[in-house]
């Protein structure tokens, strides 16, 4: 009869608390900027670590040493999915306090700076789902291609275009969303 | 890396997460945790009335310095009172007294890897 080894399991958990430690702050931006409300963002944060929980014993026998922050994003952005799916909603992206942006700013060059990055993430809100979580991976995770093509469930190549083109449509709408520039006298 | 991608690095700042969530989630994984190791220690007690059982585990107690080791062997002596107590028999008491070696052996082995 096969025994437990109960050092294996300890190892396991302690691999697992490793895990949470590393990422619990991707998974929490990931779910914040996926949503829009630090509130549905925790619960989704959790629910994600409850489920990594569960399947972590096959997710690393299954990852031959690769990272596991792409699958630990993957269960949050398919959970994200139901959630938006059982709930009709729409993602909000959030504007007056995200982290840069919660940050006082006095000259009137900081202002401005302000409203630039306010106005991105009011723009992220008319991309395509896709093309949006892609960016929320590289730009709030620091995600490199190859992690967030497997995230996505994706093909590397696939991934670079991705996100070529959310920057490319992102720049654009910014500018769209600026208006044409005034001239003075 | 373009002006506009700098733009877009400031503008998704990664969020703190709130330290309420964090208690909150570290207090679940530990029930989790806990749930899962008294699972065992049940399949454990009924496998480890057969001697045959008890190598795998004295081996894994085994693992570890000699230092680990005295820590192991002190924690499981203060807990052998109670272990008498809940013990029916000689041969319940020596697979007890496995498991509590087994069990301690792995929490020492845990605090080493945070101390890493």
């Amino acid at each position: 009869m096969d025994v437990p080894d109960p050092r294996k399991k300890v190892e396991l958990d302690a691999q697992f608390s490793d895990l949470y430690r590393a990422h619990l702050k991707d998974v929490y931006s990931y779910s914040y900027y996926r949503i829009g409300n630090h509130h549905d963002a925790e619960d989704l944060t959790e629910q994600t670590f409850l489920q990594a929980y569960r399947h972590f014993e096959r997710a690393q026998r299954e990852s031959n040493g690769r990272p596991l922050r792409p699958w630990l994003i993957r269960i949050a952005h398919n959970l994200a999915a139901n959630y938006y799916r059982d709930r009709a909603r729409k993602p909000q992206t959030p504007i007056d306090d995200a982290g840069a942006l919660a940050t006082a700013h006095t000259t009137e060059t900081l202002v401005e700076h302000r409203d630039d990055l306010a106005r991105i993430l009011e723009c992220v809100e008319d991309l395509p789902d896709d093309r949006r979580e892609a960016l929320i991976m590289r730009f709030a995770l620091g995600m490199d291609n190859r992690e967030i093509a497997r995230a996505l469930g994706r093909t590397d190549g696939a991934t670079k275009v991705l996100l070529h083109r959310a920057i490319r449509q992102l720049e654009e709408l910014v500018k769209r969303a600026e208006g044409p520039v005034e001239l003075h006298d | 890396m373009t002006d506009f991608e700098t733009l877009l690095r400031e503008a998704f700042a990664p969020i703190e997460p709130p330290a309420e969530l964090e208690e909150r989630l570290e207090d679940r994984l530990t029930t989790l945790v806990e749930a899962a190791a008294d699972e065992l220690e049940g399949w454990e007690l009924a496998t480890m009335r057969d001697p045959r059982n008890w190598a795998p585990t004295l081996t894994a107690v085994g693992v570890g310095g000699v230092a680990a080791v005295g820590l192991v062997l002190v924690r499981t002596q203060r807990r052998r009172h109670k272990r008498r107590e809940a013990s029916d028999n000689v041969l319940e008491l020596a697979g007890s007294t496995v498991r509590d070696l087994a069990r301690e052996a792995g929490k020492v082995i845990d605090q080493g890897r945070r101390r890493r």
